[in-house]
């Protein structure tokens, strides 16, 4: 589903991503985890073209995102994608957040547009919540109608950029909750994330990467059980302390 | 000093017979407010076009913006109006020129007045629309495009929406300055208010009357669009948003 070729990307002078090989296949979830700065929310964005990438490719269900020819607007609308802030559109009530790009980018017509909406507002819990705006609801809220927002796309595979990292502790948990079940029903995932009980829960793989480079790109067990970097083996010393 | 009061001079027939003194004022009351919507009309269109065009990732786009920006932020009101209405009828093609040269003295005033106060506020206006754009989250853009918006689609639907809501209140300043600043238009001829005060004191000698009759009306004008951009920013105001409620 998508394809990690030897991506490379510099700002500047200062190389963030080093020759970055992997790949997400159908219904794999797959968890990027690592210290800040060391590149994984960077190679996320590369992903659906947020950020440029000057050497590498990577393609996505058969179309390369770093092709000048590709349309990126088109690629983007099947890639759902989630931030760290959630980037709800402040100005729209909750149930406009989630009908504005079927309308404008899939051209669907209002009433279909809206019941999907609703649909994905209530697989989330928030369908009482559709006529607020975003500033109404609480982060973890807001977070679950992001995800609602980009899952009413249709998306062929989803990319979640440190989804919890912006949220209270004890909101962490109902986003993640949606984020498994999600898993559960075989959607393609990439996570950046450093909730290491989610990565036990659903991961297939677990990406370590450090300094711009895929330090270690395993399975889950293998991952967790023998981590075969000394980096890797203090981070996971550090972050499962406690 | 001994000065005679005369409220009574308003009602008195003017100079020209067909009118009074308070109907010259609302002659040129009626300009100045004729002038400043138009002008402002401009100044948002093209403010907003230009203050986009600072923000898009090319360097073309947004280096003209800058330019055009600085050209029109940079030169005093009253050269600009100068050069619009005595220079620039000279550089057009002669026939153009001269077509614009036998018009009605009154709507060539006008005119250049009106491109004048319109440009020179649009650059204004551009740079509050360009800190409204840069002051909102940058993943707001990413979100929108992320969704498969297209970057023109994500200025009109995201971005623009919320800057709009965030620059109001300078923006009603701006609002305020182009009833003000219409009054250079007297300069090159036109009878707005301000130029029709100065007529009442040629001819009636009541100095002071005038110019307080004058003052009301420019702080009547100002009044009121203070109070209807106050009752925009309540309906338009986001529920929950921080500096919203």
């Amino acid at each position: 589903m998508i394809e990690i070729k030897s991506v490379s990307k510099w700002y500047g002078e200062f190389q963030v991503l080093t020759d970055c090989t992997t790949t997400v296949q159908k219904s794999e979830v797959v968890v990027v985890c690592g210290p800040s700065g060391s590149g994984k929310s960077t190679l996320i964005k590369c992903v659906n073209g947020l950020e440029p990438f000057q050497s590498g490719e990577i393609i996505v269900k058969g179309t390369s995102v770093g092709d000048p020819k590709t349309n990126l607007s088109k690629l983007r609308s099947h890639v759902g994608m989630v931030f760290q802030n959630f980037e709800l559109f402040p100005h729209m009530t909750i149930i406009d957040n989630l009908t504005i790009a079927q309308e404008k980018v899939l051209g669907r017509n209002k009433e279909e547009a809206r019941d999907k909406g609703m649909k994905f507002l209530d697989r989330v819990g928030l369908k009482i919540q559709a006529p607020k705006h975003p500033g109404q609801l609480s982060g973890g809220q807001q977070q679950r109608v992001a995800i609602a927002r980009a899952l009413c796309m249709d998306p062929i595979c989803m990319l979640f950029d440190e989804p919890t990292s912006a949220l209270d502790p004890e909101m962490i948990n109902e986003v993640l909750d949606v984020m498994v079940e999600l898993a559960k029903e075989g959607m393609t995932m990439m996570c950046v994330t450093h909730e290491m009980g989610f990565a036990r829960k659903v991961a297939n793989r677990v990406i370590f990467m450090d300094h711009g480079l895929i330090v270690e790109d395993a399975t889950k067990d293998d991952f967790f059980g023998t981590p075969r970097s000394d980096r890797a083996q203090q981070f996971l010393a550090k972050i499962l302390q406690h | 000093m001994s000065y005679n009061w005369n409220w009574g001079v308003f009602l008195q027939p003017s100079a020209s017979g067909d009118d009074t003194y308070l109907g010259w004022l609302f002659t040129g009351l009626k300009w100045t407010i004729s002038l400043s919507l138009s002008a402002w009309v401009i100044a948002l269109i093209v403010g907003s076009i230009i203050g986009v065009l600072r923000t898009v990732p090319n360097r073309w786009l947004s280096g003209f913006a800058t330019g055009y920006v600085e050209l029109f932020r940079n030169i005093p009101l009253l050269v600009q109006l100068f050069i619009w209405y005595f220079v620039l009828p000279e550089l057009l093609p002669v026939e153009l020129g001269n077509a614009f040269k036998q018009s009605n003295p009154l709507w060539q005033q006008f005119f250049c007045a009106m491109l004048c106060l319109g440009l020179f506020t649009s650059a204004r206006v551009a740079e509050q629309v360009r800190s409204g754009i840069e002051s909102l989250p940058k993943g707001q853009k990413n979100a929108g495009l992320a969704m498969g918006f297209t970057l023109p689609q994500v200025y009109r639907h995201v971005l623009m929406p919320m800057a709009y809501r965030i620059i109001m209140p300078p923006l009603t300043s701006e609002f305020l300055n182009i009833f003000k600043n219409s009054a250079v238009a007297t300069t090159i001829g036109l009878i707005e208010l301000s130029r029709q005060a100065q007529q009442l004191v040629d001819y009636t000698a009541q100095p002071y009357e005038a110019f307080i009759a004058v003052t009301v009306m420019y702080l009547l004008i100002n009044v009121t669009v203070m109070f209807l951009m106050r009752r925009l920013e309540e309906k338009v105001r986001v529920p929950g948003f921080v500096g919203g409620k």
